[in-house]
């Protein structure tokens, strides 16, 4: 299959990127999700403009407590040690499982954040972290939770002509506890159930199950969690199975 | 055996080319004033075609049937008694018989506008129900997808044996009900044709990625209604075929008709979507297997009803029944089975045509007998290999052979299966499993009959019947040897093993041997490269070929050395005559160069021969195998893990070992798929279901593990040097060796898998099931 005619607009500045998403174009990052889309025309867009030569968009600094990654940071330059310390190693961890290095070499953070598929690795891991999407509009920048920020599958909180511009998140102490399980029967399959904890010093630890037919579900305070209770809605019997194994692996082993 | 000969594990000659990117595909070729083609295809699986818009402005560029009344359909229909004849239009007319089914061409400079030509076609269509369940397609009252029959099957098959006595007499008596999933084969390269007419010759010329061109001539002339001299294709390099690229399809037809028409060259790429729904269908089975057995494990009796799920055509040139016809004569597998009863069903539905892969009816087959094999052993208290070795064909009953007529030409089947357990630490599973941990071992055993001629092909009066392999062997006038053949390299190796054959007889270096395939204009005609066939066939070609031309270069030397007739011998590509010698490369320039020295009685037919092959008798020979396989299972997810695989395997004397090791690696990877990872599932209005290899799972580098592979050399009696055709086997035995590992894994549990592939969700639901 090729992609229907589009045209292709390469905006060198953020007000460029803004003003051609106000005309209707369709943004696009590493194009590893979109870019199969456009060629089996299941996205048909009259426009794509190509993000990543916008100035800043990778890019990884430390803000004081906050460490701002740029939405067009690779997962592999997150794989590869872009994010410093403890952060930097949880998220290192991540993406070294995200499909295939072809893919993490140009599928994005923010891209795949901003996708917002219900089975992909960030859309599953980040709402574990008290951090924020930084959303860039016509009015300048806000920040969006990321425990909130994908509100459904392929749905985000992201407003009509606003473009994701960077992800920010806490410096971690090195005693931050991490866990992370997802069920792949190979790499480059998606994720069948995906879990993680994070557990702060002094902070009730947060759980995030995810891989689901809906958004990403975020427990804030996974103390006592059941969580045999907490895939009854669940309908497939297998799929069930998997995330209750999902839940129990990282209670079990954060560390 | 020299160092280059028969039996040398020589580096591939075509690797250099292939490792560097310089092979050359269908896809790499595009001559100017090109068109490429996207197909209008069926969005449903069973309706009536009413009508075609084609868009405004682009009805000069978009065909369908009415356009191009030059083609007729393809007919691959089988002498069987009672197979049903059907027609597969090229293009669809009247009905739609399965997704994916081709209804128009549409031509445009690139295949991105092509695509939007198909887009912008109108389709007007009665929906009609879909025939989607093998099971269930001859109920009364299902819709009929080919209107003339009385029901909705190919072809039945039976073997009628009274068993009823068994019961009675058999120590152990085991009923399963075991399916195998449609799988889709996926090579790396897919299908493509470029199509071109040459006004000069008055001649189509095919370009295509297929197995064999020869078959493809003649099926394209007979459809285009042309002279087979007014046809000529040509495959070039081809990313692997696996059966599914022996097959003349529609696109074929359709391109090579419009290239006629147009005067222009005409091209289309089949893409991964097309290839996983439309095409490259294959494997999807159902068994009902009964078998009795005494105390000792021995068969008393086996009876099996087995259904295909065929399809909506008869594909060309294997037909329709190429699985479940064979189902019954290769069901008694390497075993002495005593008494047998069968019946056969190659159902029709709206599905794309079953075709033929790897192993064809073989993987399913064997994966019906040896998981019946180890329910008997499970119910005797036996082991799985105690029950092997009491039904094996033991040596000295070989050539062998059995109820159903197959002819065994040699080999120790009983060994493989000892050497295959001896390479195994079973004890140590045995003790892990009473520990509690959930491991399995599992066997399995088969025979696969390759290189089958004449005798076996006649009685199936499908439109190709292989006769005697034909190879050309000839000098060029620098000395180098030219070889040229009818069957197809497209994984094989054959531009090394040929040339090693070559070497073996007549001492040329390989190096300096070329290996020209791939052209109907070049070769002799083939049925080509399928069936583990070439080796045996082309091998032995290639090889009388060469002893002829040894005696021609002989005489030759022995005129030029004046030395006696007879006196003379070929040794070290050399012809020498007591301390003389002359090398082939001088009398090659003195043929074509200095003719003036040769011999007045010289054989005038000079230094270029075809010579015919065929082993006798031409039943077949059979390789046979044994996998041993160690797996974990996660009961909490039922992620299965292979720890341990080891292949025992005699392909009689390997020509190469090094690519027979690759054969069967390979093969034993697509097992894996079709044992754990791959299928095409449709739902009930028949639309398949997986359109992308995120899909449709297949395994990869990381769920390979390293194969252990031990070797036995039985030669077969009957071909040139005792080789055996070894190509499919490999994919043969994995799915019944892993599901043995599994379900022994499972036994404590009480559970048992019975439908491949053996995905964590089937696991999950019969240990569920077994609680």
């Amino acid at each position: 299959m090729k992609p229907a005619a589009f045209d292709y607009a390469r905006p060198a500045d953020w007000p460029a990127a803004l003003a051609l998403l106000a005309g209707g174009a369709r943004p696009m990052a590493g194009g590893q999700s979109l870019g199969p889309m456009l060629n089996l025309r299941l996205a048909q867009p009259e426009r794509v403009a190509d993000l990543r030569h916008l100035p800043g968009y990778a890019g990884v600094e430390v803000q004081g407590e906050a460490i701002r990654i740029g939405a067009g940071t690779t997962h592999a330059a997150i794989e590869d040690g872009a994010v410093p310390g403890r952060l930097g190693a949880i998220l290192a961890g991540v993406a070294r499982r995200i499909a295939y290095r072809p893919v993490r070499n140009r599928g994005t953070i923010g891209g795949s954040l901003a996708h917002a598929d219900p089975a992909a690795d960030w859309v599953a891991v980040l709402p574990a972290f008290p951090g924020h999407a930084v959303a860039l509009g016509p009015y300048g920048e806000r920040r969006i939770p990321l425990a909130r920020f994908v509100t459904g599958v392929f749905e985000t909180a992201l407003a009509p002509g606003e473009l994701l511009r960077a992800i920010e998140l806490p410096v971690l102490p090195e005693t931050a506890r991490w866990s992370h399980w997802k069920f792949c029967r190979k790499p480059g399959e998606f994720s069948k159930a995906t879990a993680c904890l994070l557990a702060l010093p002094d902070a009730p630890p947060r759980l995030v199950l995810a891989a689901l037919d809906t958004a990403p579900l975020v427990i804030e305070d996974a103390t006592g969690l059941d969580p045999a209770a907490l895939v009854t809605s669940i309908s497939d019997p297998w799929r069930r199975r998997l995330a209750l194994t999902a839940l129990r692996r990282v209670l079990e082993g954060a560390a | 055996m020299t160092e280059q000969g028969v039996g040398a594990s020589l580096r591939r000659k075509e690797d250099a080319r292939f490792l560097h990117g310089r092979g050359r595909y269908v896809g790499d070729i595009a001559p100017r004033g090109l068109l490429e083609v996207a197909f209008l295809r069926s969005p449903v699986a069973h309706a009536r075609l009413t009508g075609i818009g084609k868009p405004e402005g682009a009805e000069e560029r978009v065909f369908a049937a009415a356009d191009l009344p030059e083609i007729g359909p393809i007919r691959a229909n089988s002498a069987l008694p009672g197979f049903r004849a059907s027609d597969q239009p090229a293009l669809a007319t009247g009905k739609l018989r399965h997704v994916g089914e081709p209804i128009a061409a549409c031509l445009a400079a690139s295949r991105a506008e092509a695509e939007d030509l198909a887009a912008a076609c109108r389709l007007d269509y009665e929906p009609l129900p879909a025939v989607a369940d093998m099971l269930t397609a001859r109920a009364p009252g299902t819709p009929l997808i080919h209107e003339h029959w009385p029901d909705n099957a190919f072809l039945e098959t039976r073997r009628d044996e009274d068993l009823s006595d068994l019961d009675a007499v058999a120590a152990a008596k085991v009923v399963r009900r075991l399916r195998t999933a449609r799988q889709s084969m996926a090579p790396l390269e897919g299908r493509g044709v470029l199509a071109e007419w040459d006004p000069r010759l008055e001649q189509l010329i095919l370009t295509s990625s297929t197995q064999m061109p020869h078959v493809t001539k003649t099926g394209l002339a007979e459809c285009l209604g042309l002279d087979e001299g007014q046809v000529r294709v040509i495959a070039p390099d081809v990313g692997g075929g696996f059966g599914y690229k022996g097959i003349l399809l529609p696109e074929e037809l359709v391109c090579a008709a419009l290239a006629i028409r147009l005067g222009r060259p005409v091209r289309w790429l089949e893409d991964r979507l097309e290839s996983l729904t439309a095409h490259a269908n294959c494997r999807e089975h159902h068994y009902i297997v009964t078998a009795w057995a005494d105390a000792g494990g021995r068969l008393l009796g086996a009876e099996v009803d087995a259904t295909v799920d065929a399809g909506a055509y008869s594909c060309y040139p294997f037909s329709a029944c190429l699985e479940a016809a064979q189902i019954g004569s290769i069901f008694p597998g390497p075993y002495t089975l005593p008494r047998f009863r069968y019946r056969t069903v190659s159902a029709c539905t709206n599905k794309p045509p079953i075709l033929p892969y790897r192993g064809v009816a073989r993987t399913g087959v064997c994966y019906a007998m040896e998981t019946t094999l180890d329910a008997l052993a499970r119910k005797l208290g036996l082991s799985a290999e105690a029950v092997r070795l009491a039904n094996l064909v033991p040596p000295e009953a070989m050539p062998y052979r059995n109820l159903v007529g197959k002819v065994f030409d040699s080999g120790d089947y009983p060994e493989a299966v000892r050497r295959a357990v001896a390479a195994v630490d079973v004890p140590r599973i045995r003790a892990r499993q009473a520990a509690g941990e959930c491991v399995g071992f599992g066997l399995s055993v088969f025979c696969e009959q390759g290189a089958h001629g004449t005798s076996v092909y006649h009685g199936w009066g499908i439109p190709f019947v292989p006769g005697y392999e034909q190879a050309q062997a000839r000098f060029t006038p620098d000395g180098v040897l030219e070889l040229r053949t009818g069957v197809h390299s497209h994984g094989q190796g054959l531009e090394t093993t040929l040339a090693q054959v070559a070497h073996e007889v007549l001492g040329v270096d390989p190096a300096r041997v070329r290996l020209v395939h791939g052209d109907t204009a070049l070769t002799p005609y083939s049925t080509g490269t399928w069936g583990s066939r070439a080796m045996v066939m082309a091998g032995g070609a290639v090889a009388e070929a060469c002893r002829l031309l040894g005696e021609r270069a002989i005489a030759i030397g022995a005129a030029l050395l004046q030395a006696e007739p007879g006196t003379a011998t070929l040794r070290n590509g050399a012809v020498q005559a007591g301390e003389a010698s002359i090398s082939l490369d001088q009398i090659a320039r003195t043929w074509f160069r200095h003719p003036q020295n040769l011999p007045r009685d010289v054989d005038k037919g000079g230094l270029e021969v075809t010579a015919g092959y065929r082993p006798d008798p031409d039943t077949g020979t059979h390789s046979y195998a044994c996998h041993a396989v160690t797996v974990r299972i996660e009961t909490e997810t039922g992620l299965v893990t292979i720890e341990d695989y080891v292949v025992v395997e005699d392909g009689g004397r390997l020509v190469n070992p090094m690519i027979v090791d690759g054969q069967v690696l390979g093969g034993t990877a697509q097992g894996i798929g079709t044992a754990l990872y791959e299928e095409m599932p449709f739902d009930a209005e028949g639309q398949p279901l997986a359109g992308t290899l995120a899909d449709y799972l297949l395994p990869g580098a990381t769920e390979v593990p390293s194969i252990r592979i031990d070797h036995m050399e039985t030669p077969s009696p009957w071909t040139r040097f005792g080789q055996k055709g070894i190509g499919e086997s490999g994919a043969i035995g994995p799915p019944a060796a892993i599901i043995n590992a599994i379900n022994d894994a499972l036994a404590p549990l009480g559970a048992e898998v019975t439908d491949l592939p053996a995905t964590p969700a089937r696991l999950l639901a019969a240990i569920e099931a077994a609680r």
